[in-house]
């Protein structure tokens, strides 16, 4: 009874020592908080895929009203910049390699002039590739220009050589409706995988650095002499971590919700807890990670490839899981924050509940479980 | 005035010298010389501000007043000038330890501009007065403690300095490994080397020319050690500290 | 100069003797880079979709073949059925759900024009985005096969006689779409230069803001300024090594994006090399002016992370500068990642030359000039 209660107070003597070690490195608690708050602008803002202001050039040998009308229907539109218009297609290839043209639209010598006789009129589209998918959306941009400039052309002549309206050809219209997020904003979206990313940050790195730093400098014998057990040691260092990584969540939420108005839209408790079960995994892995080095910069260096670039990589945060050939996807079912930004988005975006996440939590609760056990008894055998 | 003393052989002017960090104040208004070639002991408690006073003689740390000289040259305006002239042995281990004895050596050859015959001559006669020459090429890791320290010592040597500093050379070393030290420190002395060397052992005192007693940042004794005792009417220099110190330990510094 | 060499050596016996910093630098580049470019891309195949058809004509159903044939979409199921389609939503099992309506033949014939509903399930990201001008790209280029087809049918229907103009003078554009520079739109051959940027500073900045911190951390920097070494001197010979090993790093990285992912080389390597040195010069600069700032290696890690994370973020590497919002982008021309990102993609995918990379070039080389300054003036040998 006696050396419970001295073991309770040794505890309590180490969280508030650990405390004040977290406290006190002033630059590490910077990093801790401000990170959450530069992830959610960087993120928000420098992190998107969206096609706007094409920059667009214009090779026309042979203006005429048609060429111009076009040209005209190019300028008028948000999608697209005109920023140079020349004569020769042989000027766009600096161009395109300095960057200052994404797109170019080259009219043929003689498409006045075919137009005029009924033939076909030729215009090239030329599109900077080198990122595939900003170039097939600029490409369809164009395309789908000239396409509505080519059946204005046809509803006007046809208007006029016939006195009935003819509808020129066929059009199937798309109504596109972005479920979970109708006004796609990316923000809704790189949310779930920024609270993963930042959790796995504070959790395992931290956690990783804080046990190892113990070990390098000695203090950790310091403590296994003292009353405490092991598995009070690891509690009593890696609880406050716990309560920061808590904090972290929530800072990221509310700062989403605040600068870009991401909601959630359903239950904010089961988002914390699921939130509370990563930190966990997190943790645990942290502190596996730590029990198996020595020094911190390897332990650093274990925290950063094993946990983070995973995390950031294959957890489908930012790149689609689908696009990944099926041997990493097969890894990515082993790395727990792709569960958790799962469970995250289907709560936030979709609003559902566990009735369609039970699976993913029960992969996170055995994760967490597994982990736990395992980094508790290898750090066990570290110690002895 | 400096150049007056420069012309009799003070190696080392202070005067006055003080810094401050915050409302803490180190070293509070020190003063004294060192002449050339002399071994002088510059004691104190651990935390008394010995370091704190070799780094500004040094050009580490710049003082926040007073006036300091070495080797002749000011330490606010010529700290660079003063590197050329003097050798360091900080109290943390200062060589690096995955290199080997050699390596170390050759590199702070090279840093001070000895051709390549000096390093190696320098090297050889080095290793054989340590009794190193069988672990030249060890790295130093993996070389005693003891060793190390003299190691360390020897290399702050090897350019042939006017003047060395030496930052608690013999903390953590066996009574053996201090004895051959102080052999080493004589050596240089005898040499024309002065030596200005902090300790917080205070039996070490005999062994210096002169001797000063810092105590809460202020320079509480100076002179040799016959003249101390008999000025304090004690047996030992361990017992002049005391008395020096017993009326601060009564009140704490913050 | 001569104390440079005999610190620049050391400097590489530190490194050589250093398992694993070593492993840090030379193979797990490597292994990251391989590894990053097959799961760092956007491009999207066989994304499972559900077709809800209220039509079953045939034109709905060679619109549906349509879309499993394109490589592009898999279709999970079809029915008629919209409460199904919502099911599969909301496990997540599809991510896109196309409805079409009732009289969707019907009113192609009749009125040339008809409605269908893709439903696009925006918690999958960018993918979303991706899925959509997919599916844009199907529908029109399927509405333009039908125009055709049905357009002779509705022309001769109302040809007058007395018009003078012949049955082919109906207007007709021709519209060639060319893509430049990765006419495969291979993703790999973006990502692999980019990622090689990444990497290549990682080592640069974090390497040598560690090793600063470690001579700080165990005292032999305070050796070192005791010694008439200069500053200059110092940093010339400290940073020296890392610059050589970043070098390599490239040389190596580039070799196994060409050998594995089939980057082209089309610029000028001497070009490149030259660019990445300068590069090189501002990513050590920047760790040297790190260590200036930290006292630990730990507090070194997390700083440059921090640091490191927010420039490659902005610089273009995963997703394009062109996307940011304007004001972004304007403040990422403080960036030095995304200049090198550039002349590196510009020079590999485009091949460029001097002329086209001189504006980022300008850039890196002021950077350079200035960053070092800042460093230098920094790093005090003497403590005030």
């Amino acid at each position: 009874m006696n050396a419970r209660r001295i073991s309770l107070t040794a505890l309590r003597g180490l969280l508030i020592k650990e405390t004040y070690h977290i406290l006190r490195d002033r630059r590490t608690l910077i990093v801790i908080t401000l990170l959450p708050i530069l992830q959610v602008i960087l993120f928000g803002y420098a992190i998107r895929t969206d096609v706007r202001r094409v920059r667009l050039a214009i090779v026309d040998p042979t203006p005429d009203h048609t060429t111009l009308a076009l040209r005209a229907r190019f300028a008028a539109t948000d999608a697209f910049h005109v920023v140079a218009v020349v004569a020769e297609a042989a000027d766009l290839d600096p161009m395109f390699k300095r960057g200052m043209a994404q797109e170019a639209v080259v009219f043929d010598p003689s498409f006045a002039q075919s137009l005029g006789r009924g033939l076909p009129a030729r215009v090239l589209v030329i599109t900077d590739a080198t990122e595939p998918n900003a170039g097939s959306i600029a490409q369809s941009y164009a395309l789908s220009v000239i396409d509505g400039y080519e059946r204005e052309l046809r509803a006007a002549s046809s208007a006029i050589r016939s006195r009935e309206i003819v509808v020129p050809g066929a059009l199937i219209v798309p109504e596109v409706r972005m479920q979970f997020n109708p006004t796609r904003e990316s923000s809704n979206l790189f949310v779930p995988g920024l609270m993963a990313f930042v959790l796995t940050i504070i959790s395992s790195l931290m956690t990783a650095i804080s046990l190892t730093r113990e070990k390098e400098t000695g203090t950790m014998e310091a403590l296994l002499v003292s009353p405490l057990r092991p598995w009070q040691i690891i509690v009593g260092k890696v609880a406050p971590y716990l309560v920061v990584g808590f904090l972290s969540v929530l800072g990221v939420i509310v700062e989403a919700r605040v600068i870009f108005h991401v909601p959630v839209h359903g239950s904010v408790t089961l988002l914390l807890g699921e939130g509370l079960l990563f930190i966990l995994v997190s943790l645990s892995l942290g502190i596996l990670i730590s029990a198996q080095t020595t020094s911190q910069r390897v332990a650093m260096f274990a925290a950063l490839v094993g946990t983070m670039l995973p995390t950031l990589l294959l957890s489908g945060f930012i790149f689609p899981l689908e696009s990944m050939p099926w041997a990493l996807q097969a890894i990515s079912y082993i790395v727990p924050a792709r569960w958790f930004v799962t469970v995250a988005r289907g709560i936030m975006l979709k609003g559902i509940g566990l009735a369609y996440l039970w699976r993913e939590t029960m992969v996170l609760a055995a994760m967490a479980l597994v982990l736990l056990v395992l980094s508790t008894r290898s750090f066990h055998e570290r110690l002895e | 005035m400096t150049r007056a003393l420069e012309a009799e052989g003070v190696a080392i002017i202070a005067r006055d010298l003080t810094r401050r960090f915050g409302t803490f104040t180190a070293c509070d208004r020190i003063s004294f010389d060192v002449r050339a070639g002399e071994v002088f002991g510059f004691l104190g408690a651990n935390g008394a501000g010995k370091t704190t006073a070799i780094r500004m003689l040094t050009g580490l740390l710049l003082p926040t007043s007073g006036q300091a000289t070495v080797a002749g040259h000011d330490v606010y305006t010529e700290s660079e000038a003063i590197k050329r002239h003097i050798g360091y042995m900080s109290q943390r281990f200062s060589l690096y330890e995955d290199l080997t004895v050699t390596e170390n050596v050759r590199l702070y050859g090279g840093i001070y501009d000895l051709d390549n015959r000096q390093i190696r001559d320098r090297t050889a006669a080095m290793l054989s007065r340590l009794g190193l020459t069988r672990a030249a090429r060890d790295l130093v890791r993996d070389i005693p403690l003891g060793w190390r320290q003299k190691l360390a010592f020897s290399v702050a040597l090897l350019h042939e300095p006017r003047i060395v500093f030496l930052d608690e050379p013999t903390s953590g070393v066996d009574p053996i490994t201090r004895r051959q030290f102080w052999e080493l420190i004589y050596e240089a002395a005898s040499s024309g080397t002065t030596v200005f060397v902090t300790t917080h052992y205070m039996d070490e005192a005999e062994y210096c020319d002169r001797i000063s007693i810092m105590v809460a940042g202020r320079i509480g004794a100076i002179g040799t050690p016959s003249e101390l005792k008999q000025q304090f009417g004690a047996h030992s220099i361990d017992d002049v500290f005391v008395r020096l110190a017993r009326p601060v330990q009564e009140s704490p510094r913050p | 100069m001569r104390r440079i060499l005999f610190l620049a050596r050391a400097e590489v016996l530190h490194v050589v003797r250093d398992r694993a910093t070593l492993a840090q630098v030379l193979v797990l580049p490597a292994a990251q880079l391989l590894i990053l470019s097959n799961a760092a891309t956007f491009e999207i195949r066989d994304t499972p979709a559900y077709v809800v058809d209220f039509d079953g004509s045939s034109t709905s159903r060679e619109l549906v073949h349509r879309f499993s044939s394109s490589g592009h979409f898999r279709i999970l199921g079809q029915s008629a059925s919209p409460e199904a389609a919502n099911e599969q939503m909301l496990h997540g099992r599809v991510t896109m759900v196309l409805t079409v309506p009732a009289d969707f033949e019907r009113s192609l014939v009749r009125e040339g024009t008809a409605p269908v509903q893709i439903a696009v399930n925006a918690e999958k990201g960018a993918a979303a985005g991706i899925v959509q001008s997919y599916a844009g790209r199907i529908l029109s280029a399927y509405s333009t096969e039908l125009g055709v087809a049905l357009r002779p049918t509705a022309n001769s229907a109302r040809a007058t006689p007395g018009d003078t103009a012949p049955v082919t003078g109906a207007i007709r554009f021709e519209v060639e779409a060319r893509n430049w520079y990765n006419p495969t739109l291979n993703y790999q051959h973006y990502m692999v230069p980019g990622l090689l940027v990444a990497l290549v500073t990682l080592i640069g900045t974090l390497l040598s803001a560690q090793n600063i911190a470690r001579e700080k951390e165990l005292g032999t920097l305070e050796q070192l300024n005791v010694t008439p070494l200069t500053r200059g001197q110092f940093i010339a010979a400290k940073l020296m090594p890392f610059w050589v090993l970043a070098v390599v790093d490239l040389g190596v990285g580039l070799t196994l994006g060409r050998l594995f992912f089939g980057v082209p080389i089309r610029g000028s390597l001497l070009l490149l090399f030259g660019s990445a040195a300068l590069y090189l010069v501002v990513a050590l600069a920047i760790g040297l002016w790190i260590s200036t700032l930290v006292e630990t290696q730990q507090q070194a890690m997390f700083v440059t992370f921090f640091i490191m994370n927010i420039y490659l973020l902005m610089s273009g590497l995963f997703t394009p500068v062109d996307s940011m919002p304007p004001w972004v982008q304007t403040f990422s021309l403080l960036n030095p990642v995304r200049h090198f990102v550039t002349i590196s993609r510009a020079l590999l995918i485009k091949g460029a030359g001097l002329a086209e990379i001189a504006e980022p070039l300008l850039f890196l080389g002021a950077y350079a000039a200035i960053m070092l300054t800042l460093a230098v003036r920094q790093y005090s040998k003497r403590a005030a």
